[in-house]
């Protein structure tokens, strides 16, 4: 408990920090004419226009919004078994399996890039774009399997063992009870996976960065032909959809519970 | 024929045994309550029956058929969790039409029956409520009637009314004795409760330490108590050890008694209500099954008069109506009678009582 | 529903389809990883299988220890700044009403999840001649023409800092969250000013709390591969950077196994020990 004002100034400067590259690159995209002017010369949505217009453009949007959707779905089909089997057994075996999910998502991605990127290889997969999407939904796997854990946990095992004694198997318990009580979770944990796909780019590029464009990777090999107010425009994108999925979850779902605090409202 | 048939019940974790040789027989449409304090296994014993718990040991027969290891989905028994255990997904309605809907009952049959159920436990109309918006109380009866909209063999009831306030408690337990004497359905109650339970059954069955103590009508639990724990955990008591001297004769600290029932010789234990127990002023002349102590506290409950009276350095705990109440007051000397006929000479402590047939 | 022991093979279908794709995809390529960091290079194709430990003699190099070293250091660094500014933010963070600390928590994820490269570009910009912040200076007079600060030792702190920070904060949130706030104001009414109270109760309370998320943002820092090469100099690679030179570029498969699994082996052990931390707060 320091002083409210130094609390607050260290609030806002934290805020002032964080907001300011985008800020930045927010002004830059709107630069009427093909230069990195800040403040802006001149004020143009062109560059934002030029996202969807642009083929090159265009189709890396597309491209990561078709993978970033699959590998979300494939890492949710992935966690959802994995953590009801958890949630429903008593088999602490399969925590080795929850472990192995998890590992991905704390070492330095570098790693599991480097591990998938010796796979597709050796069985010669290299550059197939379905593996991307492979790669992606274990590399994220993590997230819903996070999400999903915490969703389970929050069950109350008495609504199951009182739809048991109502004549509910357990597939129907799943079907009636554990998955309208889950769902929010569920989602929460495709949303994650999905705007960490959306952004990821060392695993994609080591896995097809020869032959399939994603927008992360699309951006970095357009820098180094130079800066163009495109980059910006599409930065900017991002981060609006990136915040309105966060924003989603915070919606409908109780964020501060999914991000580890107790808070019990009812 | 019996309906129920616990047959030697046991659950063991581990080293540790909750339940331990569990055997009862229940009839049909009798209403029973295991009783006893927290964790002496009546709740365990109940999740055994209902197909939550896997026995360690034993059988459950209903109907002389076997459903010892019967998934508790296909017992077509209907239960009442402690926590209620209310769907928060779904209304007041869709809670009760639930089992319905998993048989494929169509939605208008589904709508007819929960609304019946509802008027059975009084809250006609309230089927479209969330949980949420319900009182305790209507929340109770909710649980009450899903589990009930099976028509189920038998029907459990876990704790139910523990989260209610004392004065909705006692109306409650009066209202669900009186809705199982309608239907007559054979229902099992687990409570802690000794009021509640004494309120409710037909069959009191009086659990400590995973075993039954004790299976006998109210007021034969409560006169008769099998054994010291079941004495004094079912309303207060006063426990007296003494040394048989004479056919018929116990020497007591302060005293003796003359009464039936004792063994030749050696050890007694007996229980004596508190209302059973007279108290009259020292002057009393002695005589018969008379100690004389201290008074050393009264209080006075409005309905009874409490005096606890310290006798050769134990304590005796007498109840008079307040107009019976003798004229004494505290730190005088005092007489206290004990009458035969109020005796009840329980086995020696350390004699196990689960081994008595019950 | 009995919770017990999964016993028939339809009891254990539903797991099946997730440790398959487990083991397939992550513990099998990780173990092709650990095969290649012994194989033979081939120039100009991939790897020929051998065993053979040359590539973990490289290490030995003068160059080599001076990247790792610069590496460990800078990673230190940044976890050392994200958690001083990230400890006393999130605690105020945590006693924030509801509301607000949605939208901080929204903010902080939003940035979390962008890519590298995104961050690499926005602060490039923002330190560039012609958009940079030098031109606020300029503009109040404080400078005298704008200038570019990025690439610089700087620029890679502050970036890295900037990627390192939400995942601090995440990271200490749940504890802090959880902090008992009894714990303060019994401090404050035995006469402890807010300042004494936050660093003679919440700072010791939490010291295992701080070690882990220091290891723990330190991991994270060591896995940064694009804002090196972005934001900093040629002298400030970072040992994920040259895993991906020397897979992408140079075509070193077994070179870069070979650093990766000794990154594995020190980020795994950091690990192990955050996580031992974490435990001994719980216990």
């Amino acid at each position: 408990m320091m002083p409210r004002w130094f609390h607050s100034l260290l609030a806002g400067l934290v805020g002032l920090v964080l907001a300011a590259p985008i800020l930045v690159v927010a002004g830059v995209s709107l630069n009427a004419k093909r230069s990195l002017d800040f403040p802006p010369k001149g004020l143009s949505l062109a560059w934002y226009a030029e996202i969807f217009t642009d083929p090159g453009w265009r189709g890396a949007l597309i491209t990561s919004l078709v993978v970033a959707v699959l590998s979300a779905a494939l890492a949710v089909a992935i966690a959802f078994p994995l953590a009801w089997f958890i949630w429903r057994w008593r088999a602490p075996w399969a925590r080795a399996f929850e472990v192995l999910g998890m590992t991905p998502f704390i070492l330095p991605p570098v790693i599991t890039a480097l591990g998938f990127l010796s796979f597709w290889a050796t069985f010669d997969q290299y550059g197939e774009p379905w593996t991307v999407v492979v790669s992606h939904a274990v590399f994220f796997v993590t997230l819903p399997l996070v999400t999903l854990s915490l969703g389970f946990g929050a069950v109350d095992r008495s609504y199951v063992e009182a739809a048991s004694t109502m004549g509910a198997d357990d597939r129907t318990v799943l079907r009636t009870v554990v998955m309208p009580l889950v769902r929010p979770y569920v989602i929460s944990g495709f949303a994650f996976a999905f705007v960490l796909s959306l952004n990821e780019y060392i695993v994609a590029y080591m896995v097809a960065g020869f032959t399939l464009e994603t927008l992360p990777i699309k951006i970095f090999n357009a820098l180094r032909y130079g800066y163009t107010p495109t980059m910006a425009s599409v930065t900017v994108l991002f981060v609006l959809l990136t915040a309105a999925v966060f924003g989603l979850i915070a919606r409908f779902g109780d964020l501060p519970r999914l991000l580890g605090a107790w808070v019990r409202q009812d | 024929m019996s309906a129920l048939v616990l047959d030697g019940l046991t659950k063991r974790y581990g080293s540790f045994t909750a339940v331990h040789g569990a055997s009862l027989r229940i009839p049909h449409g009798q209403f029973v309550c295991l009783l006893g304090p927290s964790g002496c296994g009546k709740t365990t014993l109940m999740r055994m029956i209902a197909g939550l718990e896997e026995p360690s040991g034993g059988r459950l027969l209903i109907d002389d058929g076997d459903i010892t290891t019967t998934p508790a989905h296909k017992r077509d028994f209907g239960m009442v969790f402690q926590s209620l255990a209310l769907f928060p997904h779904l209304t007041a309605g869709e809670n009760i039409a639930y089992p319905l809907r998993i048989r494929g009952v169509p939605a208008a049959e589904r709508r007819r029956k929960a609304e019946s159920l509802l008027e059975l436990v009084r809250l006609p109309g309230m089927g479209d409520r969330p949980v949420s918006r319900l009182s305790g109380g209507q929340r109770q009866r909710v649980a009450i009637a899903r589990a009930l909209a099976l028509e189920p063999k038998l029907f459990l009831l876990d704790e139910p009314l523990s989260a209610l306030d004392a004065k909705l408690r006692e109306a409650m337990q009066i209202e669900l004795k009186q809705l199982q004497r309608r239907l007559g359905i054979t229902t099992i109650v687990v409570t802690h409760d000794q009021r509640e339970a004494l309120t409710m059954a037909d069959l009191v069955v009086v659990m400590s330490e995973g075993q039954i103590r004790q299976a006998a009508p109210p007021m034969e639990v409560y006169r008769r108590p099998a054994d010291a724990f079941v004495a004094d955990f079912i309303g207060m008591t006063n426990l007296l050890e003494g040394d048989v001297t004479a056919p018929g004769r116990l020497s007591v600290p302060g005293g003796e008694l003359a009464l039936e029932g004792l063994p030749r010789q050696g050890r007694a234990l007996l229980s004596v209500r508190p209302e059973e127990v007279l108290l009259h002023p020292a002057t009393t002349p002695g005589g018969a099954n008379r100690l004389s102590g201290t008074l050393s506290f009264v209080r006075d409950l409005g309905a009874s008069v409490e005096f606890r009276i310290e006798v050769a350095g134990r304590e005796i705990v007498a109840l008079t109506r307040p107009q019976d109440r003798p004229a004494v007051e505290p730190g005088g000397a005092v007489t206290v009678e004990i009458p035969a006929g109020a005796c009840v000479v329980l086995p020696a402590e350390g004699q196990a009582a689960g081994e008595r047939p019950s | 529903m009995i919770r017990r022991a999964p016993r028939s093979l339809a009891e254990h279908a539903p797991i099946l389809f997730p440790a398959l794709m487990l083991i397939v995809f992550f513990v099998i390529p990780f173990g092709l990883m650990i095969a290649v960091s012994v194989a033979r290079r081939i120039p100009g194709g991939f790897y020929e299988p051998d065993f053979v430990f040359a590539n973990y003699e490289r290490f030995l190099t003068a160059f080599f220890g001076g990247v790792l070293s610069f590496s460990l250091e800078l990673a230190a660094l940044v976890a050392a700044v994200a958690v001083g500014i990230g400890f006393p933010f999130t605690y105020r963070l945590a006693r924030l009403p509801r509301a607000a600390q949605v939208r901080w928590l929204v903010f902080l994820l939003s940035i979390l999840s962008l890519s590298e490269v995104i961050i690499g570009f926005a602060w490039s910009t923002l330190l560039s001649r012609t958009a940079g912040i030098t031109n606020l200076l300029v503009a109040v007079g404080l400078m005298a023409e704008p200038q570019s600060l990025s690439p610089s030792f700087g620029a890679l702190l502050a970036g890295m800092v900037y990627q390192a920070f939400p995942y601090t904060v995440l990271v200490l949130y749940p504890a802090l969250a959880r902090l008992d706030p009894a714990l303060v104001e019994a401090s404050r009414t035995l006469g402890a000013s807010p300042v004494k109270a936050f660093f003679t109760v919440v700072v010791p309370s939490q010291r295992n709390t701080i070690v882990a998320t220091l290891i723990m943002a330190f991991v994270f820092a060591l896995g940064s591969y694009l804002l090196p090469q972005l934001l900093g100099r040629p002298q400030h690679w970072t040992l994920s950077v040259l895993i991906t030179d020397q897979a992408i570029y140079q075509s070193n498969m077994p070179f870069a196994a070979a650093m990766a699994v000794f990154l594995v082996l020190v980020s795994l052990a950091l690990v192990g020990l955050a996580l031992l931390a974490g435990r001994k707060e719980e216990a």
